[in-house]
Order: C-alpha cells, then sequence, then structure tokens
C-alpha cells in the first residue's frame, strides 16, 4: 500500500480548512494513516495544529520556505516522500503552480481538481472529476502503482473529524538543495475603493449568458427596481472583457459575498465562481437545464436572461 | 526573444447544452474553438515580440481539424506554425501531451514557452508538466509580464484578486491566465491571408519519441466515461407560464429580504 501524504496550506499558524477534506479524502482512498507535510518558517503552530487531522506530521522548517514558492517548496516535498507515495494538495492556486511539476519529479500519476471518490481498486484508483468547465462530469481511472500527485476541488468531501492528535516529526535537514529560478518577490493586494458588492443585501449578477456590452444595462435596470439594497456583480469573463470593474466579480479570485439573495443570470456555476458565494440563497436563471448552477442553487428558473430580466424588471416597477 | 506558445483545439461549450451519445459526447453536435485560455497566451507573446523582438510559433498535439486552430492563431499573428500529428498521440493524458511537446521543443531553441492555465478537461497540467520535464522554471496563472534582461518579472493571480509577484529566469514555461490582455479580433480576411501556409507536421518518428511513452498505451490516467450528474438536491425548478414564473419569483424575493 502506498504511503499517503496530504500537503498542508497554512498562514498565520493556522492551518486552512481544506486540510481536513485531504485527511478524509486520503481515508476514502483506502489510507490507513496519512502524513501531512507542513513547510514555511517558524511553523510550530501550523504543524502541531495539522496534527489534530493527520496520524504523522512532517514539518519543514526553513527560512527559504517562509513564502510558499511553489518551485522551492516542489523540492522540499519531493525530498521527503518516498517513490510510490501518493500526494494530496486542496485544487488552489499554489496547487497548481506546484502540482503538474512535482507528478513529473516524483514519477507518478497526477489527477487535478477531483471531486468525488470512488476507491481503489488493486493499483487503479477511481474517482470523478468535472470537464469543460464543470459542464460534464466523468470517471477517471488511474494507475498510482508509481504513486500519484492528486488535487482535490474545496468542498467536495466532508471533511474528517479532529482529535487524530499526531505527531510533529522534524523533516528540516531532509529538505535538500532548495535554490531556484524563481524567485518570490512581493504579494500585491487590489487597490481598495469603488463598489463594494459585500455589502448588498441582492446582487443581480451577470455571467457570459449576457453577451453583449450593451446588456449590462438590463442588469442594471433590474438593480435600480430592487432599490439601494442591490448591487450588480459579475462573473469572471465579464471582468476579462472589461465590461464591468474587477471589484465587481465574485469568486475565488474575485470578492466572497454573503447576501440576502444571489441572482445568478446566465452564469454556468464553475467551482471558482461558487467559492465566492458564501450565504443567501441562490436563484439562478440559464436558458441550459443541465447547467451546474442548478445544483447548486436553492431555486432555478429556465429561461433567456435577455427576455426574463426586462421581464422581471418590468414587473417590480409595477408592485 | 522567440517565444512558443501551446494551443489546443477544444469543443466549444459556450452556448450549446452538451448532448451525450450514451457515456460519451456527441461529438457529431460539437463545434471546435480555441482553448479560451490559449488566445490570452498567444495576444501575450505577439505583443512582447512586438515590444522587445523576436518571433512567436504556436504549436499543438491534434489531429488534423487541430489545423484550423494553428491558422487561426497565426492570423492574430504568430509567425510560424508547428502540428503535430500522429495516431499514436491519441489518447494521450497530460503527461503524454506535455512528453510530445517536449519532444518538439528539443528540437528548436525557445527562451520563452506559454501554455494556457488550462483547457477543456481542466487539469492545468501541462505547463507545468512540460517545465518541470525542461528542468526549466515554471509560473502558473500569470497576469502580468514584463521582460528584464535574461529574466521575467511575473505576477501570478492567487486567491481573493491577489497578485504574487515573481522574478524568474528565462528560459522559462508560464501558463497565462485570462485576462491578462485583450486578444485581438481575428476577421475571416485574415483567416483567408494565412490558408494557403504550409504548416510543418510532425509525427512520432520525427520527433524520436517511443510510441508506447504517449497515446493511449502510455497514459497512467484514463478517462472512462462522460455524464451528467443526477440533479440530485439541486434547485427547486420555478415551472409555469413566464408570468406565473415571475410572480413566485418576486414571492421569494420578499420572503428572504430581497424586496
Ligand atoms: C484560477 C482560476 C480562477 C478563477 N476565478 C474565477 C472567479 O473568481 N470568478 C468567476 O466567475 N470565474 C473564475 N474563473 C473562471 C471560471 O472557471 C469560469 O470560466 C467562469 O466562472 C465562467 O463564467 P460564466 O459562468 O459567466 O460563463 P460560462 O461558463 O460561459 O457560462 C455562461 C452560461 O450562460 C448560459 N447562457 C448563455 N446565454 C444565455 C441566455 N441568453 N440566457 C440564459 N442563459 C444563458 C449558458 O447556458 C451558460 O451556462 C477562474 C478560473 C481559474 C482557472
Ligand atoms: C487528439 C487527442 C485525443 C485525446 N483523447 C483523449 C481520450 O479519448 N481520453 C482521455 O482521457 N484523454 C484524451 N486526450 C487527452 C486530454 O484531452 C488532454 O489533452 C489532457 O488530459 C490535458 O488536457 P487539459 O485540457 O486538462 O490540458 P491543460 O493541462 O489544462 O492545458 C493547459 C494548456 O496546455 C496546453 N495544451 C494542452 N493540451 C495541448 C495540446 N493537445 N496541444 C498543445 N498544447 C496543449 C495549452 O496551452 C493549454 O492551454 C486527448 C488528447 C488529444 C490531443
Amino acid at each position: 500500500m502506498a504511503q499517503f501524504f496530504a500537503y498542508v496550506q497554512h498562514a498565520d499558524g493556522v492551518i486552512e480548512d481544506t486540510a481536513a477534506e485531504l485527511a478524509a479524502a486520503a481515508k476514502a482512498m483506502g489510507a490507513d494513516s496519512v502524513t501531512a507535510i507542513v513547510t514555511g518558517s517558524g511553523v510550530d503552530a501550523a504543524a502541531s495544529a495539522a496534527g489534530e487531522f493527520f496520524n504523522e506530521v512532517y514539518k519543514i522548517d526553513n527560512a527559504d520556505l517562509a513564502y510558499p514558492n511553489a518551485e522551492v517548496v516542489r523540492k522540499a516535498v519531493a525530498a521527503v516522500v518516498p517513490a510510490g507515495s501518493v500526494v494530496l494538495m486542496s485544487h488552489g492556486t499554489f496547487a497548481m503552480d506546484m502540482g503538474p511539476g512535482l507528478s513529473i519529479k516524483t514519477n507518478a500519476a497526477y489527477i487535478a481538481d477531483v471531486t468525488g471518490i470512488d476507491g481503489v481498486d488493486g493499483t487503479t484508483l477511481k474517482v470523478v472529476r468535472t470537464e469543460l468547465g464543470g459542464n460534464i462530469s466523468t470517471h477517471v481511472n488511474a494507475d498510482i502503482a508509481n504513486g500519484a500527485v492528486i488535487t482535490l476541488r474545496p468542498g467536495a468531501v466532508e471533511p474528517a473529524a479532529g482529535g487524530v492528535g499526531g505527531a510533529v516529526a522534524d523533516k528540516s535537514g531532509e529538505a535538500g538543495d532548495l535554490s531556484a529560478k524563481r524567485k518570490f518577490i512581493e504579494v500585491v493586494t487590489p487597490e481598495a475603493g469603488g463598489v463594494d458588492i459585500t455589502k448588498a443585501e441582492v446582487l443581480v449578477s451577470i455571467g457570459r449568458g449576457i453577451e453583449e456590452e450593451d446588456n449590462i444595462e438590463l442588469a442594471m435596470e433590474l438593480k435600480e427596481a430592487i432599490g439601494s439594497k442591490a448591487e450588480v456583480s459579475c462573473s469572471r469573463p465579464i471582468v476579462d472583457a472589461k465590461w464591468l470593474e474587477p471589484a465587481r466579480q465574485v469568486g475565488t479570485s474575485g470578492k466572497t459575498v454573503k447576501p440576502n439573495v444571489y441572482l445568478a443570470l446566465g452564469i454556468s456555476g464553475s467551482f471558482q465562481h461558487l467559492g465566492g458565494i458564501k450565504g443567501g440563497i441562490i436563484i439562478a436563471v440559464n436558458k441550459n437545464p443541465n447547467a451546474p448552477i442548478f445544483q447548486a442553487a436553492d431555486y432555478g428558473i429556465e429561461a433567456d436572461i435577455l427576455e426574463f430580466i426586462p421581464a422581471l424588471t418590468e414587473k417590480i416597477n409595477d408592485l | 526573444m522567440e517565444i512558443l506558445v501551446c494551443v489546443k483545439n477544444v469543443p466549444d461549450t459556450g452556448e450549446e447544452e452538451i448532448e451525450l451519445d450514451g457515456n460519451d459526447l456527441d461529438y457529431d453536435e460539437l463545434t471546435y474553438v480555441v482553448n479560451e485560455w490559449d488566445n490570452y497566451a498567444v495576444e501575450e507573446a505577439i505583443q512582447i515580440a512586438d515590444k522587445v523582438g523576436g518571433n512567436v510559433t504556436v504549436i499543438t498535439v491534434g489531429n488534423e481539424d487541430a489545423d484550423e486552430v494553428l491558422r487561426r492563431e497565426m492570423a492574430m499573428g504568430a509567425g510560424n506554425a508547428i502540428h503535430l500529428e500522429d495516431e499514436a498521440f491519441e489518447k494521450s493524458d497530460a503527461k503524454g501531451v506535455a512528453t510530445i511537446l517536449k519532444a518538439a521543443v528539443d528540437k528548436g531553441k525557445y527562451d520563452l514557452i506559454l501554455t494556457g492555465a488550462q483547457a477543456d478537461a481542466g487539469y492545468g497540467a501541462v505547463g507545468g508538466m512540460l517545465a518541470a520535464m525542461l528542468d526549466y522554471p515554471y509560473a502558473s496563472l500569470v497576469n502580468k509580464i514584463e521582460v528584464g534582461s535574461g529574466k521575467l518579472t511575473v505576477g501570478r493571480e492567487i486567491e481573493g484578486g491577489n497578485t504574487e509577484m515573481n522574478e524568474i529566469e528565462l528560459p522559462c514555461v508560464l501558463s497565462i491566465q485570462t485576462g491578462i490582455n485583450e486578444p485581438r479580433y481575428v476577421g475571416i480576411k485574415g483567416i483567408k491571408q494565412v490558408s494557403g501556409v504550409d504548416i510543418p507536421k510532425f509525427a512520432a518518428s520525427d520527433l524520436g519519441l517511443d510510441e508506447s511513452s504517449v497515446g493511449e498505451e502510455g497514459a497512467i490516467v484514463k478517462r472512462q466515461d462522460y455524464f451528467i450528474p443526477e440533479a440530485g438536491e439541486g434547485a427547486e425548478m420555478l415551472e409555469g407560464s413566464d408570468d406565473e414564473i415571475i410572480a413566485k419569483l418576486i414571492e421569494i424575493l420578499k420572503a428572504n429580504g430581497g424586496l
């Protein structure tokens, strides 16, 4: 049986919630015991916190790891995991940076953005994932005889219960050469100011289904009809097209919102978009009855938004 | 600067509902387009070459239909194209695709290799794998590039709209995130202009590739099927005439503090 590891991300001594999901995922793959890997500079607090969910914790403490530069962390992780191991990570911008290269350097299978685990049969790991922007699901089999690097979609599995009490083993001496041709400089945060969609009680949120820049006006009119508690937000393609400003983007690379009501209009429901909606009821309007947004929404309407939005605006104005 | 941009021909899923034929896609119902992310990568490459000089080459691993994608990117302004085509390449997993691309990279000399941050299958893997195979540094989800001497300053998009700035030595591989630029429009006229261009093709043997390391034989990660998940605990769908649906919706808005 392969050895199972989970790379645990942390900030300010606090481990990410996804750590418990990684522990649960490893169990679903048949792991008896799972080892957390915690890297950084001065990581005792994070390492002992990881012991809550894992049977053992490898701590790699090194000034070169102070910021998680994937090119450096990859070397450290590759140095401490034995050949044939399964390494789990939470699918986010760090895992996307480190995972593919780690799989090559450890000669392991790479399976990204796993949404479900069906189990292990011999050396065949069976998982579920999505393709085509989440619009379709697939069963995937991977031969993990030589190990695997697996990234798990956040929220895809129920987190494991804590209380495991794994001990911390200091592996700092085994990290080896941590030089890299990519150097971290700084993290730049976007300028504050402008519209604040996080305060709105109702979000009129539009996606690529709005089709043309001129149609943004339809969403603005609906917002006006609802009144001061409403604001217009959007999915990423609308910001990429520069039709609306970045401060209006909802999602993992945009804002996290908790309105009373989230109206998702012509939004397919990618996990990166849904990752930014943390509360309230979601009402989705989409012309595709199989759009993944209907899995996540509380209420759904199959309609063409270009007709539906003006009709709704008119009715609200008549109230 | 010699820039290579990896591009992929993918099903267009923006408009139409995806149709299944049993447990596979209904390929007759699909139209193909260049992967959204790859257009941003090509645009970025062209802008860099315009600024500091150099050439842009687009490359794809794909069947004969992928020719169209290469021509589209040439119409955008890429000067050269390379088509890697062989039956033996079919059903490659991401590692297989990276292995094929690596063999082609070894035959040229590139300072900068760009990929999209992800494509239709959503692995976001080919760029990082290719970099590791070449022992080049890699940065994913790049949304900003400044060219320095022998190195680049790049911004990586991380969670919450933040940007992680890095310095990366050339040669390197970067995966490009949408929004980094505004890809130029390609008209029919532009496509016509490149329709006669001879695009070099290479098969496994031309690249010195062991066929068993790529394609279905080499794949360690294999898709078994396609399926549409059960609606399950999905949304309660509002039905009825348009007026009835809107009336129900207004009630729901009122009940939940929306109006
Ligand atoms: C690292 C990373 C971070 C990302 N971060 C974010 C993020 O923060 N936020 C975000 O939103 N995305 C993010 N994305 C992009 C994300 O993966 C999706 O590409 C994006 O969310 C899709 O936006 P969409 O739903 O508007 O467009 P699409 O997926 O194209 O969906 C459009 C929908 O509109 C429907 N439609 C079309 N026309 C009509 C009509 N007339 N009437 C009704 N319905 C119609 C279609 O059926 C479809 O469901 C990120 C991606 C990556 C790789
Ligand atoms: C002809 C062909 C047939 C295939 N058939 C199957 C099949 O039947 N079953 C199966 O499981 N898999 C199959 N695959 C493999 C699969 O579709 C993907 O190529 C692989 O899993 C990685 O895809 P991705 O979309 O996740 O790429 P990502 O890693 O997300 O792509 C990121 C970037 O890598 C580059 N890139 C990716 N693919 C290519 C390419 N082909 N050429 C040039 N650059 C590329 C692009 O810049 C892209 O933006 C096939 C691939 C090809 C080329």
